[in-house]
């Protein structure tokens, strides 16, 4: 970001005399620089969105003995997402009479502003990052809890007994499985001791957390569920449970405001899977070697890509379990977070921390 | 000035009226639950049916009697043969008539392969209803075999019209036999990849073991007959207590619920007796499959136009989803007088009023997948 904005200073079409008027606003390499990190942000999450439509039916069809999409677009079906998304698109805007107009119409955006805001947080590889917040992870826990607000309203708003339904599990189920999510992301913070996602990547060169110690392996596992949860995802998926609810909380949208809800979704199991990749699996870094991806700017671009494997593969776990594992009832889905995730939370925590103040280590040198 | 807290200690909570209404994913059809919710406790709840009401008992005081036989294909749409074999027997038993030989055989062979065609989409939906999507396309995958066989003998994958007053519309095509035989050899491999994915999946058993149980008392008071009843624990299967066709000739087991997961007669229990009688039916299509014998498929009593003499029968038998009876009253004449339908999934609803009340709302659309309810067969 930095970099960008340097760029943008030092460039010969803003220091052009002839277009005099636009020296006097200095802040306009920032204006620009943000808006090239926005559009570059967006264009990836919008091409991943629709890879990862497309990879969720083809994975599940050959799960279920099928094949998926095969004709939209030729090969494989690739421009099916595309297809769906024109057509989310160009749907008539229905709108429930009763239904409160300004919360049901904010609802949707609200959702979807807060998932995406989680990737201002989280980088891609050394320096890859639209701003390296000193308060990575923190940041990304507490700016996806907003979307639990959103959910509600959806719910709230539509004047639908099944949607109210839906969002009240919704907010259940979030809210609780975040302190297991959150405190077990503690546990690399602890060992790095900065929040931020760039400092805790660049302390897993040459060894991933995942298997430095038992308090990080099972705070990866504890924080692989709850963040499943809180994607609200199978097997957690009971506030959009299609065989009870409709469809839950978003059952009076369609079109182009069902499509926000519809990436948020992908939003969410996208950075979930990047803080995953990121904090215990070693972000850019490669297992037993030690690469300086500072060096060039091919070495960022192999980092971003080793980067981007990692969370696709996450990703990919995530759909496998959508598509075998049958839903969890609400009731189980809450005594599962409080009563059997929370205390290993904790428990991790607890001994993480006891080891770093005693100097401890599992695997020596480490 | 009181303290706040005491403001609060009265704070109404309303119950909410929610209509699971015929319009609903996990109704198994056209289906509407009035359910009285505390949250997601269950306080209250009733059963409204007739959204599929197609008048077809008064129907069949219209038609002739090979008339009906198509509509007793749209009762219970996913057992078409069993249903006429129904009728097709009541008005034999009329007649004085009985079907030759071969078309005993053949009409077994059917009505089992119709039973694990049912029983796959109950796994199937049920899987769906408790969400697991992937089960249903293998159950479909297995099920596409027997609809496909179906279509070789008799032209139609579900509403077959193949019994005939007297026999079977159709002789088994060549080949016939050895693509039923590889159907079979499938089903029994595939039938662990079922368990596998879903019936010993620990979340499926949290949500269905113990939940919803029914007592055998209380299934046989509200009149539960099939696989409901035998999950319940009583042993009773009109194929062996009540034979008909060549069921005495035949060797099978009936399965009962014992509680494997949890107590006998919850939900678990009456997905499992339907498992189980997926491999009991392949093996009773088997053995019939090794003795056919060669003959007619019709019997030559039986004339063109049908006239039973004036009488009554009532005939019962083991459909898929429980005790299908047809009572059909004649009065000499060509048209019935009356065919009355006792349908199995009507009786299994009614005992929804007693259990939901105190279930949470995910369990009743457990319980009712557990039912194996098919709404053509509620309302007919």
């Amino acid at each position: 970001m930095e970099s960008l904005i340097e760029f943008f200073k030092g460039s010969e079409f803003l220091s052009d005399p002839g277009i005099g008027w636009m020296q006097e606003m200095a802040f306009l390499p920032h204006v620009l620089a943000y808006a090239v990190v926005f559009a570059a942000v967006f264009g990836v999450f919008g091409v991943f969105a629709m890879f990862a439509i497309w990879m969720e039916r083809k994975v599940s069809a050959h799960m279920q003995s099928r094949i998926g999409p095969m004709r939209t677009g030729g090969w494989h079906g690739w421009a099916q997402s595309l297809a769906d998304g024109i057509k989310l698109f160009v749907k008539e805007d229905i709108r429930p009479g009763a239904a409160n107009a300004v919360l049901w119409v904010v609802a949707p955006a609200l959702v979807f502003c807060a998932a995406i805001a989680g990737f201002v947080a989280l980088p891609i590889s050394q320096g890859w990052v639209v701003n390296d917040l000193n308060l990575g992870v923190f940041y990304i826990v507490a700016i996806a809890s907003i979307e639990v607000v959103g959910v509600i309203m959806a719910g709230w708003s539509s004047n639908n007994k099944w949607s109210l339904l839906g969002a009240i599990r919704e907010g259940a189920q979030v809210v609780s499985y975040e302190i297991p999510a959150a405190m077990t992301l503690m546990v690399p913070i602890l060992m790095v001791g900065s929040f931020s996602l760039t400092d805790i990547v660049n302390a897993q060169q040459g060894s991933w957390f995942i298997w430095q110690s038992p308090w990080l392996f099972i705070a990866a596992v504890v924080y692989f569920v709850s963040s499943i949860a809180g994607c609200k995802r199978a097997p957690f998926d009971m506030p959009e449970a299609e065989s009870e609810l409709v469809a839950g909380f978003h059952t009076e949208y369609s079109g182009l405001r069902f499509a926000f809800f519809f990436m948020e979704e992908y939003a969410s199991v996208f950075i979930v899977s990047g803080v995953f990749a990121t904090c215990f699996l070693g972000g850019w870094n490669l297992p037993f070697v030690d690469l300086d991806f500072a060096s060039s700017g091919w070495m960022v671009f192999v980092g971003a890509l080793i980067c981007m494997a990692k969370i696709m593969f996450m990703v990919f776990m995530q759909m496998w379990l959508r598509w075998t594992l049958p839903r969890l009832r609400v009731d189980q889905v809450m005594s599962m977070g409080y009563k059997y995730l929370t205390p290993f939370a904790f428990l991790c925590v607890v001994g993480a921390a006891v080891y770093e103040y005693a100097g401890w280590n599992w695997i020596p040198g480490v | 000035m009181k303290p706040e807290t005491e403001k609060y200690t009265d704070v109404p909570t309303q119950e909410m009226l929610i209509s699971m209404g015929p319009q609903h994913p996990a109704t198994h059809g056209v289906l509407r639950l009035v359910i009285k919710a505390d949250g997601e406790i269950i306080t209250y709840a009733d059963v409204d049916v007739g959204n599929l009401h197609r008048c077809e008992e008064r129907v069949g005081q219209n038609l002739k009697y090979p008339q009906f036989v198509p509509y007793t294909d749209r009762l219970d749409y996913l057992s078409g043969m069993n249903n006429n074999l129904g009728f097709c027997l009541s008005v034999e038993k009329l007649l004085g008539v009985e079907a030759p030989e071969r078309a005993q055989y053949i009409r077994t062979i059917m009505v089992e392969l119709n039973r694990i065609a049912s029983h796959l989409v109950a796994f199937g939906t049920y899987s769906l209803d408790i969400g697991a999507w992937t089960p249903l396309l293998y159950a479909f995958r297995e099920r596409e075999w027997i609809v496909k066989l179906f279509e070789q003998v008799c032209g139609a994958r579900m509403t077959f019209n193949y019994m005939k007053i007297g026999g079977v519309r159709e002789d088994l095509p060549t080949g016939w036999i050895a693509d039923c035989r590889r159907f079979l050899d499938e089903q029994e491999r595939r039938w662990p990849e079922y368990n596998r994915i879903l019936s010993n999946n620990q979340i499926f058993i949290k949500r269905t073991a113990n939940v919803a149980t029914v007592s055998a008392e209380d299934a046989l008071a509200f009149g539960w007959t099939g696989p409901c009843l035998r999950a319940s624990g009583v042993d009773f299967d009109l194929r062996r207590d009540f034979p008909y066709l060549v069921y005495d000739k035949l060797d099978f087991d009936v399965c009962t619920g014992e509680g494997l997961k949890g107590t006998v007669g919850d939900c678990w229990d009456r997905y499992w007796v339907r498992m189980l009688e997926i491999l009991q039916s392949v093996r009773i299509v088997r053995q019939c499959l090794d003795n056919l014998p060669d003959g007619d498929i019709v019997t030559k009593e039986v004339k063109k136009n049908i006239k039973p003499p004036a009488g009554e029968a009532y005939v019962r038998t083991e459909n898929p989803k429980g005790e299908v009876g047809y009572y059909v009253v004649s009065d000499g004449s060509a048209i019935p007088w009356r065919v009355r339908i006792r349908a199995p999934s009507f009786n299994n609803l009614s005992l929804i009023p007693k259990i939901l009340p105190g279930l949470m709302i995910a369990d009743v659309v457990a319980f009712i997948g557990s039912l194996d309810i098919v709404l053509g067969e509620v309302d007919r």
